[in-house]
């Protein structure tokens, strides 16, 4: 065990030189995020302003630049986990497969009769037919509209579910296709969220999927989970409806194919409204902040071709008629059309002020979400607290670690003077592995670190009481050390195997700073392992090499 | 001679096992007590778990819980909870109170507009309010997040179980497994009867204890595999005894280095982790005492194969040679 070859020695110090020089950063905490976001900044520009290259020459580019990110409990920000109402989608789908369906079961107009659309629950589409009898003929005809589901899970399955009965058919999707298309509204809201947020420009948002429906969504540094909210929380489905009427009762009968929707300015005031949009929001190609002809703050928009061949060609031929501006279910005007919209362009105006006028531009630049949203939780961490409890972790980690050594060194002097080394070298290896992987070190992961300076004796300890006793035993020092490592061994795996069985449980468990905590203890388990056996080991070695002692008193 | 700080001497002879009954019992009785409290008193539910709001305020100026309340009276927001929160790193002008609302309905957490009502009307009594952390958890959430933590301790104890059968023998594995629960149900069993904030992070300290009292029993009982190999016609409970006293001074130094630590955490690393930290430092102590008074007598009770060298069986000798090292 004594023998420790010279790459095995070089190897030892150089993990822990590359270690050091990798936790570096985090000593000029300030400078090299200056750095980095300079860089960040000018690859997304592309504009090399004097203040970023001023920045990025705050730290040599040769030198490693990865720093331990701080969680939202030290840095401050807001968090949110919503619930993406996957249901959603449905309605607006099968009402697209509806025209189809009609077109279909119309051209069989002689067998299966008449053919009507009636209300039914939103995930289903439910038709009734003239003759009965011809349901069967009916199904077979809505079936030839369906197609295969393309998931892996869904193999072999078509995406609509029909069935008829009496002279009802009624339409659904298959689950194969709820699930593939659930998914794929998850990823859709994810992606607009991420485009909403990076509109922002903040740094380091974490926007993330968990389980099934859910999204989590991280932004330090912004004020509160309100703004945050107010930014993603808006489904900002942006149409352009025709006018039916208008009214001030709310639960005016529409008859089918038109909804009643109130109006965003005038309270009371409802407007009927053909429910099949002309254009929406997904024709914008553009949407930016500006002023109406009253100086009141608008929002200015810009069809891309196909939308604005359609509402040029709506527009000519239906002048003098109003059509309806709607947003998230809200009528934000209803103008009348004086003359063909044939440039594609237009101007939102209602009330809102500048802050609102941004913000519906970014939102309709980066387009709706598929589905709404709703926010389970909700955190808003103040900068001011964060920054305190970065304060007490420090102070608590260097008083931590100064009664750890004293008492180490008193109870084992010299040897205790190696494993402090040890400890001290562990912590720093802890920061430099978080710098590297890009962990995030949130206030429990701080007290993880600190718990990592108490148990990494550990595995000190149980060598140093082993070697004791074979010292006690009467053997000689180099024997009885070389036993003492041997010896400890499996002790030392065991233990930190079930710890380390604790910490991955955790991981899995935990959100945010439990996460953090878990991150921080498992590495901290596997640096401490390292810097007991083989860094110890090494410094013993050495010791004995140069002293060559006869007697050890430990 | 040099000076060397031990708190444990050299070699020790106490007989662990002359009060066992008694240390057992005990132990028997803490676990027992600990549910009644749970039951009685029940926990402290923080809003990870119970669902609500909680807002930290933080004012230059000393303040009444009283004002605060009155203030927040007329809103209508049911079970308002308002505690001050004392440090020593506050100083004369921070002062800083915890604010917690419970759900007022299904669908959740109090709303933003209450939320900002909340905020105008302490505003109103105290002008210099700043609203450090505000933090809200629907009902949805928090009930999930109770059914993870319970599969989480489970998980792991399991994990852990599993670990030491593979590693030792099943009886090793029990009292692995009783000592856990005895750590588990004692913490709990404390956090109810303070009334502490039993939250997300009062979870991962259970499980982080449940690691450490488990390293600990881990390594006696590594020991006591050597020693049963070693001294194969002494008497179980003196192998037992021998054991003990032999990791004695590693279990004491360990418990001290970490209570150390996690002591300066406590003393200096604020007040949004102290409940974390306590219960960590809780069970570095109740895990030590498991160790010694409760793994190894579930072991005792259950009997244990004593011929371990069954691989080589020329090797009878009482005096272990080298080759019977238990490499790892």
């Amino acid at each position: 065990m004594l023998h420790i070859p010279t790459w095995k020695r070089v190897l030892i110090l150089g993990l822990i030189a590359l270690g050091l020089l990798y936790a570096m950063p985090n000593l000029f905490y300030g400078k090299v995020e200056q750095h980095n976001d300079a860089i960040a900044n000018m690859e997304r520009t592309g504009v090399e302003t004097p203040e970023d290259l001023a920045a990025r020459a705050g730290w040599p580019d040769w030198l490693p630049s990865g720093l331990v990110n701080l969680g939202l409990d030290l840095r401050g920000g807001a968090h949110l986990l919503g619930e993406v109402h996957v249901a959603d989608v449905y309605k607006t789908r099968l009402d697209g497969i509806w025209p189809d369906l009609r077109d279909a079961l119309v051209a069989q107009r002689e067998t299966v009769g008449a053919v009507r659309r009636i209300a039914g629950p939103d995930d289903q589409l439910i038709v009734e037919i003239g003759n009965a009898d011809q349901i069967a003929r009916a199904v077979e005809i809505a079936r030839g509209l369906a197609t295969p589901v393309s998931s892996i899970a869904g193999a072999g399955q078509t995406d609509l579910d029909i069935k008829g009965a009496g002279n009802r058919l009624t339409v659904q999707f298959s689950a194969a296709e709820k699930s593939a298309t659930d998914d794929r509204t998850v990823q859709q809201s994810l992606e607009i969220i991420r485009r909403r947020i990076d509109e922002v420009g903040t740094r380091e948002p974490t926007i993330m999927r968990q389980g099934e429906d859910r999204i989590l969504i991280q932004v330090p540094g912004i004020g509160s989970a309100e703004e945050l909210k107010q930014l993603i929380g808006t489904t900002a489905k942006l149409t352009f409806n025709p006018v039916v009427g208008r009214t001030t009762d709310a639960n005016a009968r529409a008859s089918v194919g038109q909804i009643v929707l109130p109006s965003m300015d005038e309270p009371g005031i409802y407007y009927v409204l053909e429910a099949n949009p002309v254009v929406t929001g997904e024709d914008l190609t553009d949407a930016r902040p500006s002023f109406d002809q009253n100086g009141q703050p608008s929002v200015d928009f810009r069809f891309g071709p196909s939308g604005a061949k359609r509402f040029g060609a709506y527009t000519s031929s239906n002048i003098g008629q109003p059509f309806a501006i709607v947003l998230d279910d809200q009528v934000i005007s209803a103008p009348v059309i004086r003359q063909a919209i044939t440039t594609g362009s237009g101007q939102i105006s209602g009330s809102m002020d500048v802050d609102g006028s941004t913000r519906l531009a970014v939102l309709l630049r980066a387009g709706a979400l598929p589905a709404e949203m709703t926010f389970l939780e909700e955190r808003t961490i103040g900068p001011e607290l964060g920054q305190d409890s970065i304060d007490a972790g420090r102070l608590s980690s260097i008083i931590a670690t100064a009664a750890v050594v004293a008492y180490m060194v008193a109870s084992y002097g010299l040897f205790g003077v190696f494993a402090s080394i040890a400890v001290i070298i562990n912590v720093i290896l802890i920061l430099s592995v978080m710098s590297m992987i890009g962990a995030t070190l949130t206030l429990p992961g701080i007290a993880g670190i600190v718990l990592t300076v108490g148990t990494a004796v550990d595995a000190n300890v149980i060598i140093y009481e082993r070697i004791r006793e074979e010292l006690r035993r009467g053997k000689r020092v180099v024997k009885a050390i070389d036993d003492g490592f041997g010896e400890a061994m499996s002790a030392i795996i065991d233990a930190n195997v079930t710890s380390f069985i604790a910490a991955m449980v955790m991981f899995f468990l935990g959100s945010g700073p439990v996460k953090g905590f878990a991150v921080t203890l498992t590495i901290g388990l596997v640096t401490s392992v390292f810097t007991a056996i083989y860094l110890t080991r090494l410094m013993i070695v050495l010791w004995l090499e140069w002293r060559k002692p006869k007697e050890l008193i430990l | 001679m040099a000076f060397r700080l031990k708190l444990v001497p050299d070699e020790t002879h106490f007989n662990f096992f002359r009060w066992q009954w008694l240390t057992f019992g005990i132990s028997a009785l803490a676990m027992v007590a600990s549910v009644i409290v749970v039951l009685v008193m029940g926990l402290n539910f923080g809003i990870d778990f119970k669902g609500g709001t909680t807002i930290r305020t933080e004012s230059p100026t000393a303040f009444e819980v009283g004002d605060y309340r009155q203030s927040l009276n007329d809103l209508n927001l049911g079970d308002v909870a308002i505690t001050e929160v004392f440090d020593p790193s506050f100083g004369e002008s921070k002062h800083v109170a915890m604010i917690r609302i419970g759900t007022t309905d299904e669908t959740g957490s109090v709303t933003p507009e209450q939320l900002n009502e909340v905020e105008a009307a302490l505003k109103t009594v105290d002008p210099q309010i700043r609203f450090a952390a505000v933090e809200s958890v629907g009902p949805k959430v928090s009930g999930e997040l109770i059914m993870t933590a319970f599969y989480a301790v489970g998980a792991a104890t399991l994990a852990i179980m599993f670990y030491i059968w593979l590693r030792f023998e099943w009886q090793f594995a029990l009292g692995a497994v009783v000592s856990i629960l005895h750590d588990v149900l004692l913490t709990v069993g404390i956090f109810s009867l303070l009334q502490l904030k039993f939250d997300l992070t009062t979870i991962a300290a259970l499980l982080t204890t449940l690691g450490y009292s488990v390293n600990d029993t881990v390594v006696v009982f590594d020991r006591l595999r050597e020693n049963l190999i070693k001294f194969k016609t002494m008497p179980l409970i003196d192998v037992m005894n021998l054991t003990v006293n032999e990791t004695l001074s590693r279990t004491v130094m360990t418990a001290v280095t970490t209570a150390l630590a996690l002591g300066a955490m406590m003393i200096f690393g604020g007040d949004v982790i102290r409940g974390f930290v306590f219960a960590m430092l809780w069970g570095v102590f109740v895990g030590a005492y498991s160790t010694v008074y409760v793994a190894k007598n579930i072991v005792l009770w259950l009997g244990v194969k004593r011929d371990w060298s069954k691989p080589d069986p020329k090797e009878t000798k009482d005096e272990v040679p080298a080759a019977f090292r238990d490499a790892p």
